[in-house]
């Protein structure tokens, strides 16, 4: 247990690739609190998907002992926080847990997205804010413009700022002194009854479901017997702990620190983040504010592509559902795809890393259908209908109206591309709600709507700004809009797994794109086959794929036999990977590339 | 098979017997490589062609004790530039097939020629020798073209040696490729006309494909091979060379393969019907039944390593394998739906008895892609030019 005065919590945030992860591997090294033997590079990131995207997925914590220059011992806890718009719902919940931020900016770059996004969620739960000027190393740093930046678009005083090189350690003693100094310490009773925070969970083979929590007052020791406040169930604590970064048993934890608890819990979602931990007996009954569970926005379909791996694939999807209570699953039949699940993501990024993370743990092959969002689809009986899938569409006679969820997406953009961002924005049905100027930086806020975002808006704002560009959003509620779901048929049968929601306005141009994109990815057939896009029974586009003309080995002899013999099986096995609709066979790419908008 | 049907052990043939035995041997040298060749070719100077007749006459003589008493239909000498060879080679190659196997009366014995000065010398001394039939490598009746296929010889090099080999064989053919880099229908026309005016009696016209392990498969890789007709191009070319060959009195008889009055490869057919075939040389492969099973043989395909495991062990085969029932039908359809008489559905055994696979026929049937008729499957003019997509779609489960 430690003084609260020498107690400091905090968090760190940045903008992708603007060196977080660096900054606190390096204030992890200068204190000692790993052996320089055993570092290695992003310490906190610990899934090999985090090292190799450069990014942060789950919430991590470290635990550093620091003796500041007033000769006092500090402890000092960091919880990293994942950097992406998807997990801003775990970043939010984890600022509630410290009191201060290190508002990191990389001195070459400036102010992006996502800096903007996750500092006032900083401002949001009142912390103390560092500014932190990173890369000051490399040749292109410009502290003065980017303080500036800092004190123009976030309105925080940034004359203090430290100039950091999270790559040579400048800065990084400063840093640490600033901690210390600036952030304020966490207050506390220690002798009034448990509360805690359940900060995060996640499951763990050896030890079952390990439970961060931050102690608001009083004590946890091991064997304590513990009461979660949401639904009163009672567990028995067999271990406390901290990290450092890994895990270290201590006795007790007392007001203001953050650790870990295990206590025989089997599942995540047995253990609500932002429920309220105390004592099963003269406990608490005052309740923290809690957080509300997250919700996926997108969804997809997840196909194996060997029908005979639906079982594997389902025993996939349990073991991550374990472990991630915000992605949700159950199972769909699609004529075209056979057995799969429909999954909910909190967006693109969850949804790439879920699926990787199956191809490459499990090492399923999928196929991922497009992504779609929740409409609410009112019926004119009044009854309204979440659609996840837009194979579910009811017959459009019993629609009254449908819904679509909408953002407010923040994008930073060099003025140079200005306009090139502002007609994407446009041609996805954007609303322009502001658009201001710091230095030659652009920031426009748009009103668009989500499922014009979730499948190749980020990509396409990447290629037309030339990856200058960064984007942040967030929910803002429904509005109704003139929505159809537009089937698409493939030698007159249509492909459910191809059927999608549109505006009405755009349905015309999304069709011909559409066909015109499976007229590329359908190989050619000893037929011609109508490639057709339709609203209801009317057709709105149509292509037609050209029978195949030619396809013969023009040499065979005796010496081929053996090898023609292997091509003819390759193509095939080439064939079975390919999904039959009637007659036609489509490749498994198609189902993505096909929806991809090239403008 | 019939022949594992003992109850009629006297009567039963052995499948080979539906379409004949013959010997190809693979002479694995070359002048220059061509860009296009995906064939087993070396270049290389010192060939001691002494030692080289006695591994061919070994391997025959080996293959002989396998095979005895059957009669052979045909033999081929392939490349490779087997027109490199010294006629006494080939003589004493064809001296040791005739003590070996009964040669029937009309034999047909073939070798590749390249069209140059030097290898139209010797045509009346490979003549003598036994030859009675040449296939020369044309391949285009323009130099531009000679020289992008990487050809030695010249249009005129390639007319004079044609004259010397019509006069010194009755049976001539030569070969063309089309469908290169850069050219029109209206180009291959004029060309096709010329050729169809020179020819005797058979010609291969095959479209440029292009392999991988070439040069030209290379320089496709990188982007670098332009000008290459599109399918549709292609297409129309094909359709073309149908039509003018058959006005012309030369019909395609397999899918690259034109005959004037009869006069096809006996020896490729043997490939196309699926009989019994012995390959010796370098990377040369073999069908050989043997105790009523059939074998895949393949050999080593460096000419050196062939000849010195020849000469050290008595046997130039790399892999000899048995091909399985299912295999043997899947072969005789690639092969025989090449040609028009088609395939044999009796000879299909039991996968021409599968639900599916005469499903799959049915369906081929209604798109007019194969037909049948007097026990026969064969692919119709429509379904010729996508006879790998019909294969596919034949043979899928």
């Amino acid at each position: 247990m430690t003084d609260l005065a020498k107690i400091r919590n905090f968090s760190i945030v940045a903008h992708i690739d603007h060196g977080k992860s660096t900054l606190a591997d390096r204030l992890i090294q200068e204190t000692g609190t790993v052996q320089d033997r055993d570092m290695k590079e992003q310490l906190l990131d610990a899934m090999d998907i985090e090292r190799e995207r450069g990014i942060t997925i789950k919430a991590n914590t470290v635990r550093i002992d620091y003796t500041a220059d007033d000769g006092q011992a500090y402890v000092l806890n960091l919880i990293d926080t994942p950097g992406h718009v998807d997990f801003a719902y775990e970043v939010s919940r984890s600022m509630r847990a410290v009191e201060g931020s290190l508002l990191v900016v990389d001195s070459t770059q400036g102010v992006e997205a996502q800096t903007l996004a996750n500092v006032y969620q900083a401002i949001d739960a009142d912390h103390e804010i560092v500014p932190v000027l990173n890369k000051i190393d490399l040749p292109a740093s410009d502290c003065d413009r980017v303080a500036e930046q800092i004190e123009d678009v976030i309105g925080i005083d940034a004359t203090d700022a430290i100039q950091v090189s999270a790559k040579t350690g400048v800065g990084i003693h400063e840093t640490l002194e600033a901690i210390v100094t600036k952030l304020p310490s966490p207050s506390g009773d220690p002798d009034a009854p448990l509360k805690a925070m359940l900060v995060d969970s996640w499951y763990d083979a050896y030890l079952g479901v390990i439970v961060l929590v931050r102690i608001i007052d009083g004590h946890l020791k091991k064997g304590d017997k513990i009461k979660m406040l949401s639904n009163g169930s009672v567990h028995h604590v067999d271990r406390i702990g901290v990290f450092r970064p890994a895990m270290e048993t201590i006795d007790t934890l007392g007001p203001g620190e953050i650790g870990f608890l295990t206590a025989s819990i089997k599942q995540v979602r047995d253990t609500r983040v932002g429920d309220t931990i105390t004592h099963e007996k003269h406990g608490t009954t005052d309740a923290l504010p809690g957080f509300k569970p997250s919700q996926p926005v997108v969804f997809c379909g997840l196909f194996p592509v060997d029908n005979a791996q639906f079982e594997d694939l389902r025993d996939a999807i349990e073991k991550l559902a374990l472990n991630d209570a915000s992605f949700s699953f159950e199972m769909e039949t699609s004529a075209a795809l056979g057995f799969g699940f429909r999954c909910g993501f909190l967006g693109l990024l969850h949804l790439e890393v879920i699926r990787d993370r199956i191809e490459r743990e499990y090492d399923i092959e999928l196929i991922t259908t497009a992504p779609s969002v929740i409409y609410h689809v009112y019926l004119r009986d009044g009854e309204m209908i979440e659609l996840h899938n837009p194979a579910d569409m009811p017959d459009l006679s019993l629609v009254d109206r449908i819904e679509e969820p909408r953002i407010k997406a923040t994008i930073l953009v060099p003025d140079d591309y200005l306009g090139d961002v502002l007609k994407l924005c446009q041609d996805r049905r954007g609303i322009q709600q502001d658009l201001t100027y710091a230095g030659t930086r652009a920031m426009v806020v748009y009103d668009l709507p989500l499922n014009e975002v979730v499948f190749d808006f980020y990509d396409r704002l990447k290629s037309v700004t030339k990856g200058y560009a960064s984007f942040d959003y967030q929910m803002i509620g429904y509005r109704q809009d003139f929505l159809v779901k537009m089937q698409v048929l493939v030698n007159e049968e249509p492909v459910d797994a191809l059927s999608t929601m549109v505006h009405r306005d755009r349905a015309e141009m999304r069709g011909r794109a559409m066909c015109e994109k499976l007229k590329d990815l359908i190989p050619r057939h000893m037929f011609k086959i109508p490639i057709q896009a339709a609203i209801g029974g009317r057709v709105i586009a149509r292509e037609t794929l050209a029978a195949l003309r030619k396809d013969v080995t023009a040499k065979c002899y005796g010496g081929d036999a053996t090898r023609k013999k292997k091509l003819l099986e390759k193509q095939k096995a080439g064939k079975k990977k390919m999904r039959q609709f009637g007659k036609v066979d489509i490749p498994q790419e198609a189902f993505i590339s096909a929806l991809k908008m090239d403008s | 098979m019939r022949s594992q049907n003992s109850s009629q052990a006297v009567l039963a043939i052995e499948d080979w017997q539906n379409a004949g035995f013959g010997l190809y041997l693979h002479w694995p040298f070359c002048q220059a490589k061509c860009p296009y060749c995906d064939f087993n070719s070396h270049v290389s100077d010192h060939v001691d062609q002494r030692r080289w007749l006695s591994a061919f006459r070994s391997e025959i003589a080996r293959y002989g004790a396998l095979t005895g008493g059957r009669v052979l239909s045909t033999i081929f000498f392939g490349g490779g530039t087997p027109s490199l060879m010294h006629p006494d080679t080939v003589a004493g190659i064809l001296e040791a097939a005739q003590e070996t196997w009964t040669w029937a009366n009309d034999i047909e014995i073939s070798l590749e020629a390249n069209p140059t000065s030097i290898e139209a010398a010797k045509f009346d001394a490979f003549r003598d020798a036994g030859v009675n039939r040449v296939s020369m490598g044309m391949q285009a009746l323009n130099d531009a073209d000679l020289k992008r296929l990487g050809r030695l010889h010249s249009v005129d090099d390639g007319k004079r040696a044609f004259e010397i080999a019509r006069n010194s064989f009755d049976r001539v053919s030569f070969d063309l490729i089309y469908a290169r880099q850069d050219q029109t229908l209206a180009d291959w026309e004029i060309e096709l006309r010329e050729a169809l005016s020179m020819a005797v009696d058979h010609l291969s016209l095959y479209q440029l494909t292009i392999e991988s392990g070439t040069a030209f498969g290379a320089r496709y890789d990188r982007g670098l091979l332009r000008g290459l007709p599109d399918e549709d191009a292609s297409a129309d070319m094909y359709e073309l060379t149908q039509a003018l060959c058959a006005d012309h009195g030369f019909p395609s008889y397999e899918v690259s393969n034109h005959a004037k009055n009869g006069a096809i490869s006996k020896h490729n057919m043997i490939y196309w019907t699926y009989g019994d075939y012995v390959g010796i040389g370098p990377g040369a492969h073999g069908r050989v039944t043997v105790e009523g099973q059939k074998m895949a043989t393949t050999t080593p395909l460096m000419p050196s390593k062939w000849l010195n495991q020849v000469e050290k062990t008595g046997a130039g085969d790399a892999e000899v394998e048995t091909v399985s029932a299912e295999d043997q039908a899947v072969e005789m359809l690639m092969m025989g739906l090449r040609v028009n008489q088609g395939v044999d559905l009796i000879r299909l055994g039991d996968l021409g008895k599968k639900e599916n696979f005469l499903n799959n026929i049915n369906n081929l049937e209604e798109m007019n892609l194969l037909e049948r008729g007097s026990g026969h499957l064969r692919v119709t003019p429509k379904g010729r030019p996508l006879l790998n997509a019909v294969l596919r779609d034949l043979l899928v489960d």
